[in-house]
């Protein structure tokens, strides 16, 4: 069977803010690249971020600086974050935005005419450079209409990577498919760059789109690399619930920041019941306070509707689990009641919340100004991922490097908003930058034919005759049901060794699925595939879990509910075994320097 | 304006799905069942996950941000994740490919002629720091005013329906002529962009055949995004070519100086 073979300086698998971001770097440092992507190019999880893009620029606060923003992303990733990821990042951020500028970028303006800059939870300052809530297509769309100029980069649209080949202890190529005609296609490169995003689609609910099956996390695994902290899943509380089709669209944050109040099926403003003790000081003493601080009040303290992110998640499930939430599964969030406190509501809900008025009016038939929403949380984020090196995001396999989301260290336990778009930049940059160095010191490598034709029949078993009567979509739909009861935003370790059993039971059951013998633009094959890499990321963020005996950032565990010193001076780290099966060990977070710890104190004062 | 979507009890209904590839296909029934709020692209994949797991469809937000999910809902280009099932008449809904660009198989066409357009629109060209938009540090200031039209076009998901639509391109099939209103839409986002010095008129002139567009506004009507190309991008663009090209008296200045194509 034929197979295409195309040759690369550095090859990308992923064309996301990330990739397209390395890919420039790579070309621009005089490297061929091979941009890759899964979907059409520009159409990546990228364009869904909204917010904004975290950078101190200081152009709306000028108090705001590098160090402020680095002791931010360490406070909200709760001190597991690899420092020197925090530290580059909130350096070079700044740079990274302006560039985009450069590029063609249209930021909203100050009124001296400067990128505007907007507040987000956990950023101290004003720090979100933003086009409307429309940021992320802002970004993807820029850096595609760069690099689409630039000759060295060669685009393989709707194309898949199954398998990372090696020679040796280097990584040396990539093999995949099309999924247009279903044709093989063998890359030959230097050095690989994994920028894939991450796995939301191991759970039933979720942000994110087909593409999220764990793909990187899951080569880099095979190809040998080490994973890190797999267990911190981002849930946003705020996802849609109904009607079901949109289940797990993100609803901002902004709602809260409004106005908004969280109420269970009785009317009840749950919030107030469960106010950690550690945030006791800084939260509303009433709904009275609460309403005055999000009016401006600078004398009021926080709505406890507006406690970080992990916990609003949580005391909604809580709500859900003990049969008091509302119709379908949710719990309500109402905005329409400020009409008590605000003439003319109606307008003044439009004119702040746009995007969220349009969303539940189109999708959902609601009129947000006179019926409370039904929301609950989605899984959003992955903050684990490939261990790489801060400075060069090369992973611990020679040659392999990862950026953005399918990269790890820099948010710790958990991420602010904000501060995944400038990952994306910061640190695409710096894969694409290092990539393009270790391919210039290289020869390409020898390609094992026999691992090449190993995969070709691995991806062509699934159209073979009958094995069985599995159906693809089934099985993937069993262990979204599945990762979501027994792994999701609460967790406890009799559920989880449950789940472990359930992943080797979905495993037997995936070595059957069976695809229509027809190679062209055949999702039931592609979901045959991709089976595997879920399988594999599902299995190792349920082994950290399980291993983190407490409660951190994302992870909440019921049977361990308070942070933990041995376990917060510890990262997770998965790696293939010699014999195949998957190895979990702990280490310790690397400690901080003099300097940044200096800073880290001086900022909580 | 939608109606609200309540708890109804499931119903079935036909769809009339085309299937096949370059070579010719049919439109092939299924049912699926409806459940309220269900929009289009929620049958295609409940027809995929239960009836036809090869059925090829394009998508990825499902949340009317990404573009992917394009096609043809009762004969009207349309996104399938913005197409609620409430929304259409009663009876059997028909799903078809996108007619203006070459089938893959089944709903999914082949898009990448618009990609290759895309490469001939010069990119973003900023001037030089210490003129008028930008600062002596390189950095740009610029009114939010001073943006607005340009950042109404870059809103653009690429989606293409709008090219699907344009009968330059579907009925008259002048793609090689032609790069229609997405592209439209783009270069009016670079000529608008106050610290922008490239000139792209030529382009759209020449190559970019602006004048096969006859304003019937046909993209305007089924853009997503609710971007006015018609009026804010393309009526401007025409307009300036015309003032270069067609005015007598800016010709026959350009032919006494002979000012080259440069100034406009």
């Amino acid at each position: 069977m034929e197979i295409q073979t195309f040759e690369h300086d550095v090859l990308v698998i992923g064309a996301g803010g990330a990739g397209m971001r390395a890919a420039i770097e790579a070309a621009d440092a005089g490297c061929s690249v091979g941009l890759v992507c899964k979907s059409l190019l520009g159409k990546a999880h990228t364009v869904m971020a909204e917010g904004g893009i975290a950078a101190s620029l200081g152009n709306v606060d000028d108090r705001d600086g590098w160090k402020v923003h680095f002791a931010d992303t360490m406070r909200g990733g709760q001190y597991v974050n690899n420092w020197r990821m925090a530290e580059l990042h909130a350096k070079e951020a700044p740079t990274r935005v302006r560039e985009l500028e450069q590029w063609g970028a249209v930021f909203d303006r100050t009124k001296d005419g400067k990128i505007l800059q907007r507040n987000f939870g956990g950023h101290r300052y004003p720090r979100l450079a933003h086009v409307g809530d429309r940021t992320g297509l802002e970004i993807i769309r820029t850096l595609q209409d760069h690099s689409v100029h630039k000759s060295q980069i060669a685009v393989y649209m709707e194309c898949c990577i199954t398998k990372l080949i090696k020679d040796g202890e280097r990584v040396v190529g990539a093999f995949g498919y099309y999924r247009e005609k279903g044709r093989f296609v063998l890359f030959k490169a230097k050095s690989v760059i994994i920028a894939t995003g991450g796995l939301g689609r191991a759970f039933e609910v979720t942000s994110n789109s087909w593409e999220y099956t764990g793909d990187g996390y899951s080569l880099a695994y095979n190809a040998g690399a080490e994973l890190l902290d797999m267990e911190f899943i981002q849930f946003h509380p705020t996802g849609m619930v109904w009607p079901p089709s949109v289940r797990g669209i993100l609803v901002t944050e902004g709602v809260r920041g409004e106005g908004g109040v969280l109420r269970n099926k009785d009317g009840k403003r749950f919030m107030f019941d469960d106010i950690p003790e550690n945030y006791r000081n800084q939260t509303a003493k009433d709904p009275e306070e609460g309403w005055r601080y999000t009016q401006g009040d600078k004398t009021a303290m926080r709505p406890p509707e507006l406690l970080t992110r992990d916990h609003v998640a949580r005391c909604i499930n809580r709500e859900v689990k003990a049969g008091r939430g509302s119709p379908h599964g949710g719990v309500f969030l109402d905005i329409a009641w400020i009409k008590e406190r605000v003439p003319n509501a109606r307008e003044h809900i439009k004119k702040k919340l746009p995007s969220m008025y349009h969303q539940f009016m189109e999708l959902g038939g609601l009129d947000i100004t006179t019926t409370a929403m039904e929301v609950g949380p989605t899984t959003h984020y992955t903050m684990g991922g490939v261990r790489v090196d801060g400075d060069t995001q090369m992973s611990c396999v020679p040659g392999l490097f990862a950026a953005g989301e399918a990269g790890a260290g820099l948010h710790g336990a958990n991420r602010l908003g904000g501060n995944s778009l400038s990952d994306l930049l910061v640190f695409g940059k710096r894969a694409g930058e290092h990539a393009a160095k270790y391919a210039k010191e290289q020869k390409h490598g020898w390609i094992d034919e026999a691992e090449v034709k190993a995969s070709m029949e691995w991806a062509l078993h699934f159209m073979d005759a009958p094995k069985g009567d599995e159906n693809p979509y089934k099985v993937q739909q069993d262990l979204q049901k599945m990762m979501q009861a027994q792994v999701g935003i609460v967790r406890k370790e009799d559920e989880m060794r449950t789940a472990l059993e359930e992943i080797t039971k979905l495993k037997a059951r995936a070595v059957a699925v069976q695809a229509p013998a027809n190679r062209e633009y055949n999702p039931g094959w592609h979901t045959c595939m991709d089976l595997s890499n879920l399988l594999i990321v599902s299995e190792a963020l349920t082994k950290c879990a399980i291993e983190r005996k407490e409660s951190r950032g994302a992870q909440f565990r019921e049977d361990y509910q308070e942070k933990s010193k041995e376990f917060g001076n510890c990262n997770m780290i998965i790696k293939k075994g010699i014999d195949g099966q998957m190895q979990l060990r702990r280490e310790p977070v690397t400690p901080l320097t003099d300097e940044l710890k200096a800073i880290i104190d001086e900022q909580a004062k | 304006m939608s109606t609200a979507v309540g708890d109804a009890a499931p119903h079935q209904r036909t769809f009339k799905v085309w299937r096949g590839d370059k070579t010719g296909g049919k439109m092939v029934d299924y049912t699926a069942e409806i459940t309220p709020g269900m929009v289009v692209l929620d049958a295609i994949h409940q027809i995929q996950a239960t009836q036809a797991s090869d059925l090829a469809c394009r998508w990825n937000c499902k949340a009317g941000k990404c573009g992917s999910c394009s096609a043809e809902i009762n004969g009207k280009p349309r996104l399938m994740c913005l197409t609620r099932m409430e929304a259409l008449p009663e009876g059997d809904v028909t799903v078809q490919p996108m007619k203006a660009f070459p089938n893959i198989r089944d709903l999914v066409t082949d898009v990448s002629w618009n990609y290759t357009v895309n490469k001939k629109i010069t990119k973003f060209t900023p001037a030089n720091p210490g003129t008028r938009f930008v600062a002596e540090d390189g950095t740009f200031r610029m009114q939010q005013r001073d943006v607005e039209r340009t950042q109404e076009m870059r809103k653009c998901i690429e989606c293409f329906l709008c090219q699907d639509t344009c009968h330059v391109i579907r009925d008259h099939e002048k793609h090689e002529v032609f790069s229609g209103p997405r592209f439209f839409a783009r270069a009016a986002s670079l000529e608008m962009h106050p610290v922008d010095v490239a000139d792209r008129e030529p382009f759209l002139k020449n190559e970019g055949g602006i004048g096969f567009c006859n304003i019937t506004k046909c993209c305007t009507e089924v853009c997503p995004e609710h971007i006015t190309i018609t009026d804010n991008a393309i009526i401007p663009l025409k307009e300036r070519i015309a003032d270069r090209y067609y005015d007598p008296v800016t010709m026959l200045w350009r032919w006494v100086t002979g000012a080259d194509k440069k100034d406009g």
